[in-house]
């Protein structure tokens, strides 16, 4: 079903955390006020970009990345216009001129470029094609997408939106426990890093910026990060301020079993209507 | 004659209302007003001002009421009165509408402060062409693979009667948990 909204309610970073956590395969498709970009995923991972009207064939990457010169990027678009990526990146391995390792970093570094352009895009609308697949005759890439989110958090600065997404300091953290996702790969800045260093069920968010020495924005922008990345999740200390109050619960003054009891008749009876 | 109560609430124009109509056996006693936002007025004609009030009957000596929330914020300090007492509470989350999910989650964590009592979220409007898969709002509302995502569709007494019957089933786990 759709997945469809505006870049007001859902900003490219929250975007990109979906997409990982739910491993989709498919195209997002974001038109902006003056451009429209797709992005291809597989299994959750980054896979093809293209913006506008931005040539982003393997030529003209290659040489974006000095792997080619003015001149051989001029040959190759007359001589060789006939041949897809696919084509040409094996040209150009078999006759030794580049490794396929070079290949992938140079399309790897342009499509991560591109995802950085999105970030500033704040006005525009998204959906979420599942059947949109990059075109058969380009080559792909497989990036994991934990670095790319935890960039995009980076940039949030809006003081509102963090409050939003993290009303309460007073609440801890924990690590998610998610096969293939491992801090080790993460690119995380010295801040973030003492950040993780402390994160552990006993330490409320606010305790944390205390020993970090960080203010509220600084610890509330790391910790949205790590949030959006999936590398930690919020969990509600058992000391944390709950809004006590008498409650009239019905079944106050009645034992477990009546309580039960209670409820299996309104199981019963919400059953039969 | 006991009476237990379970409160529907969620942002504006996710279908509490429709909801607590499609099982309540009284017409439901609906305090609505035509709405005066422009923008509001869009999405629809009136709007819940202080509650909505069902009832369904269990027996002689039990009924259940069903409380609707409003759903505007400027309304929200009824939020607090109605959930004193409840059993456990519905938040209702228009799937069509993803401007509406970061709402549906500040209002989730208002009524679980309220009251630590068990929950469920039902994503209404499931039958909609351009509803959010239930998985892609489990992760946009950030809600845990412990809390339970229901599909609904408001008007739809037997998706509704479903959404009933698993927040009572949470209620019955929470009350074995304890006991063990």
């Amino acid at each position: 079903m759709a997945l469809r909204g505006n870049l007001r309610d859902f900003t490219v970073t929250q975007l990109l955390n979906l997409i990982n956590l739910a491993h989709k395969t498919g195209t997002l498709v974001i038109e902006g006020p003056n451009e429209t970009a797709k992005i291809a995923f597989r299994e959750g991972k980054l896979s093809y970009t293209q913006i506008g009207q931005e040539d982003n064939h393997l030529a003209t990457i290659l040489h974006r990345s000095n792997r080619l010169t003015a001149g051989q990027l001029r040959a190759i678009q007359l001589r060789a216009s006939h041949l897809s990526d696919k084509e040409l990146g094996l040209l150009l391995i078999n006759s030794g001129y580049i490794a396929q390792n070079d290949i992938l970093n140079a399309l790897q570094a342009y499509c991560s470029d591109v995802v950085r352009r999105l970030f500033t895009w704040v006005e525009g609308i998204f959906r979420f094609e599942n059947e949109m697949l990059p075109p058969d005759d380009r080559i792909t890439v497989r990036l994991d997408l934990e670095n790319l989110i935890i960039e995009g958090a980076r940039q949030l600065r809006e003081w509102e939106q963090l409050q939003d997404e993290i009303p309460s300091l007073d609440m801890a953290l924990k690590f998610i426990e998610r096969p293939g996702t491992s801090m080790q790969k993460m690119n995380l800045s010295v801040e973030e890093w003492r950040v993780v260093s402390y994160i552990n069920p006993r330490n409320t968010i606010q305790q944390i910026a205390t020993a970090t020495k960080m203010s509220d924005l600084e610890i509330r922008r790391i910790v949205y990060g790590l949030l959006q990345a999936g590398l930690v999740e919020v969990i509600r200390q058992d000391n944390a301020p709950v809004i006590e109050r008498p409650r009239p619960q019905p079944a106050n003054n009645q034992n477990r079993e009546e309580q039960k009891s209670l409820v299996n008749r309104l199981i019963t009876r919400i059953r039969s209507i | 004659m006991q009476t237990v109560k379970m409160v529907v609430t969620g942002p504006f124009s996710a279908g509490k209302t429709q909801f607590i109509r499609s099982v309540s056996e009284i017409d439901v006693v609906a305090t609505e007003r035509k709405i005066t936002s422009a923008s509001e007025r869009t999405v629809k004609q009136a709007t819940t001002v202080a509650m909505d009030f069902g009832r369904i009957t269990v027996d002689e000596d039990l009924v259940l009421y069903l409380f609707g929330t409003p759903g505007q914020k400027r309304f929200d300090f009824m939020w607090e009165i109605l959930s004193e007492g409840m059993l456990g509470f519905i938040v209702m989350i228009d799937s069509t509408r993803p401007e509406t999910f970061r709402e549906g989650r500040s209002i989730l964590e208002t009524f679980r402060a309220y009251a630590p009592t068990p929950y469920v979220v039902a994503a209404n409007k499931q039958d909609a062409p351009d509803a959010w898969d239930i998985e892609d709002m489990r992760n946009a509302l950030r809600l845990s693979p412990q809390v339970k995502l229901l599909p609904c569709v408001a008007t739809q007494k037997t998706t509704v009667k479903n959404v009933l019957l698993e927040l009572l089933y949470s209620i019955l786990a929470g009350l074995d948990s304890t006991e063990k």
